[in-house]
């Protein structure tokens, strides 16, 4: 009888004494927000004010903040496959926690996501954990392995937001402009990671003297904007879609701003690591602090804040890459790259805020609605009809970081016992409630 | 039975591992010297000390090694210890048994001192944070290798008498070299003058940062330098080619007469072993009684880990007599 009655569509919610914060819109005000049958009846200062219909179930917002939830672009799952590290279900609970109502995951499972089959198996996972929707990439070239193109077209049909070979640059020129020619045809987006693999080859982190003291061999800041400015040209000839991922670098970004204004069809993304720390957490051959592309000098990350204040920066991603113990409690050369950050996305993104670098609006243009326009879904805003994926948050709650309550199976984080500022307390997908924090 | 301390000297070194130099003071390291020194009578006069008598030494060695192995076997053997060597192929770790579970292992067994090598720069430091022993790097990757350097200058502060003042020039495959960042620590910090000589391919990058001068021409470099320390070319440990051919290295970086003569007369050669003669050193200069220090290097190996596992072992000692 249970399932019969979760079947029923949700009562119609009335979010109350909200301070409304809508980056479409431009919307920065206290209100109310009305949700029918999973999507947003309407929205503004008026709702509320004058009481609600009964047949409302009321959320007393207490004055926090309410804002769409966060698109979260870059997300590894590891299911199928690396179950030990992460499923779509452990995924799912941690973004809901985070305030992540959608997010992309990478084609890097294995199998990898290259057909047809891989896409439906996590639409269904998805599906069943019933929690934040899950979207995927499909792979640019079959198994990732930069040579043949994957079916690009029948993959968007099937689902595909965009398309990226993951952790993996598209190295070949050739295949690079093949991509993206094809791609254009129907409008693919293509994303990459920025690295020249030859001259990234057994890098542990970035170049510089740091790697020299500690005998790490060294990933020089070229390597990303040398990809970058090689796939600008590719993309000014075929008039294709392109978004870098995980910016990391000034000189990256430069790059970009200059394509932007030449009118390339070009956006980016960064992830917190690259505007909130630098190579020197690297210290003692800390492995958490082992990413991909690597923490670089403190001159970059001034640049990343920077750039993602500025707009240059589009998206703010978790760049979320669980990894058991064994994958990090080993020397940092063989450590595997990358950090968990679907729980941490939200409060250090929010650090920009209370430091003064960017305002709310903006930031949640970075952490939501840019980033559902570029994969073209319809949430990341409070239009009327637009899907109720919600978060409600406290904006000033100081507390810490605490990696023994993420509710993501890998707890591989450098950023345990962090003062944040920011905590979010109801996170709302389709007009569900898929998190409530503890009072 | 009980041993009389092998030293009056101050114990200044007061760390539980000997994993780098770097970060060591002058002081420290001034009285890991000294004690090294006053090893070298006993070694001479073949007198065996029971200082470690029942304690054990585990040389656990991820990385082929012959010389270093025997000098950390016959020093821990002078002192009286218990040594077993444990030779651990880097496929076997591939297998599955982690560098982690190889360390529990043996600390099950409670050795008092491990000497660990490893190919992979910081897992020394990994394993150390793990095990209950003292542990001694003896070299990992392309970071630390302590106790080489603390030997060359013993054998520099022997020829010389000092340490402070002298110009050394470090030349060859800086890139790869444990013992070239180890040996700028301890110069730097002692007082000395550096510099790197390389071609640029290996010369890492920063390194001006670490307060050495870079050079990457022989004869600049080597003007009027104190003491020539050439390194051995690792090529095991490239990711494809650094320089165009063994042949090509030695005509501009190999170390020949012609090359030395940039140096003072009396400039003092050394090589931390092994050898590749014919690439970066001649074999004419490298057996130059005159001017070759790299037997008295060796000799001098087996002091400096003597008077390590003494420094180290001294805690527990200290705690076995109250």
């Amino acid at each position: 009888m249970a399932g019969r009655v979760a079947k029923l569509p949700p009562r119609p919610t009335a979010f109350r004494n909200a301070r409304l914060i809508d980056p479409a819109s431009g919307l920065d005000a206290v209100g109310g927000l009305l949700v029918v049958d999973g999507l947003i009846a309407d929205v503004g200062p008026a709702i509320g004010r004058d009481g609600l219909a009964e047949s409302f179930e009321i959320v007393e917002c207490g004055g926090h903040c309410l804002a769409p939830g966060l698109v979260d672009m870059r997300v590894q799952l590891r299911e199928p496959g690396e179950e030990h590290k992460e499923t779509i279900a452990s995924a799912s609970l941690a973004a809901a926690a985070g305030g992540v109502t959608s997010m992309v995951a990478l084609p890097n499972t294995t199998p990898v996501v290259d057909d047809m089959a891989g896409l439906e198996f996590i639409a269904r996972r998805a599906r069943e954990a019933k929690g934040t929707k899950i979207y995927s990439y499909g792979a640019v070239t079959r198994g990732l392995a930069g040579k043949d193109l994957a079916e690009l077209g029948l993959l968007a049909e099937s689902g595909a937001v965009a398309f990226t070979d993951g952790l993996a640059a598209i190295a070949d020129a050739r295949v690079m402009r093949r991509a993206l020619s094809y791609g254009s045809t129907y409008g693919l987006l293509i994303v990459q990671h920025p690295e020249e693999p030859q001259l990234a080859d057994g890098g542990a982190m970035n170049s510089g003297e740091l790697a020299t003291r500690l005998g790490l061999a060294g990933i020089p800041r070229a390597a990303e904007v040398m990809m970058i400015e090689r796939d600008l040209h590719l993309v000014a000839m075929t008039g294709a879609r392109y978004h870098v991922a995980h910016i990391s670098t000034a000189a990256a970004i430069d790059a970009i701003r200059a394509a932007k204004e030449r009118g390339l069809k070009v956006t980016c993304d960064t992830a917190p690591p690259y505007f909130t720390l630098n190579e020197t957490e690297v210290g003692d051959y800390r492995t958490f602090a082992k990413l991909s592309p690597p923490l670089r000098a403190e001159a970059d990350r001034a640049a990343v804040a920077a750039a993602v204040a500025d707009g240059t920066i589009d998206c703010i991603a978790s760049d979320h890459a669980p990894h058991d113990q064994e994958s990090k409690r080993v020397p940092f050369a063989l450590a595997a790259p990358g950090i968990v950050g679907l729980e941490t996305l939200l409060p250090l993104s929010l650090g920009l805020f209370h430091n003064g670098q960017i305002g709310l609006l903006e930031l949640f243009k970075r952490l939501a609605r840019s980033p559902a326009d570029i994969l073209a879904l319809p949430q990341g805003r409070f239009g009327r009809g637009a899907p109720a994926d919600l978060v409600l948050f406290d904006l000033e709650r100081a507390g810490r970081i605490e990696v023994d309550r993420f509710r993501s199976k890998s707890k591989n984080s450098p950023y345990d016992g962090r003062p944040v500022q920011g905590r979010v307390l109801r996170t709302v997908v389709d007009g569900r409630t898929v998190f409530e924090a503890e009072p | 039975m009980s041993p009389t301390p092998s030293s009056p000297a101050p114990l200044l070194y007061r760390h539980r591992h000997l994993l780098g130099i770097e970060g060591l003071t002058r002081p420290e390291i001034g009285s890991l010297l000294d004690l090294s020194e006053s090893y070298i009578e006993p070694i001479r006069s073949k007198t065996k000390s029971a200082l470690l008598v029942g304690r054990t030494v585990i040389n656990l060695f991820f990385e082929n090694s012959t010389r270093t192995r025997t000098s950390f076997e016959l020093a821990a053997k002078r002192l009286g210890a218990d040594v077993i060597n444990m030779q651990v192929q880097a496929s076997s770790i591939k297998k599955g048994e982690t560098l982690l579970d190889t360390a529990m292992t043996l600390n099950a067994m409670h050795p008092d001192v491990l000497v660990v090598r490893h190919p992979d720069s910081g897992a020394v430091n990994l394993l150390s944070q793990k095990v209950d022993g003292a542990v001694i790097n003896a070299g990992d990757g392309s970071h630390e290798h302590p106790t080489q350097a603390l030997l060359d200058a013993v054998t520099i502060r022997r020829r010389r008498g000092r340490l402070e003042g002298q110009l050394v020039a470090i030349c060859g495959d800086v890139l790869h070299s444990r013992v070239a960042r180890s040996n700028i620590h301890l110069l730097t910090t002692m007082g000395a003058r550096v510099r790197v000589i390389a071609p640029p391919t290996l010369l890492p990058a920063a390194i001006e940062r670490l307060g050495v001068e870079a050079f990457t021409d022989m004869r600049k470099g080597l003007k009027d330098c104190d003491i020539v320390m050439m390194l051995r070319l690792q090529s095991e440990r490239m990711h494809g080619s650094h320089v165009p051919s063994t042949r090509e290295y030695f005509h501009f970086f190999g170390l020949d007469y012609g090359k030395l003569d940039a140096a003072k007369p009396d400039a003092l050669i050394m090589h931390p072993g092994p050898m590749n003669r014919g690439v970066e050193i001649d074999s004419e200069v490298a057996d130059d009684i005159d001017r070759s220090a790299i037997r008295e290097q060796v000799e001098m190996g087996v002091a400096v880990r003597m008077a390590c596992l003494d420094v180290l072992t001294r805690p527990l000692r200290s705690n076995a007599e109250a």
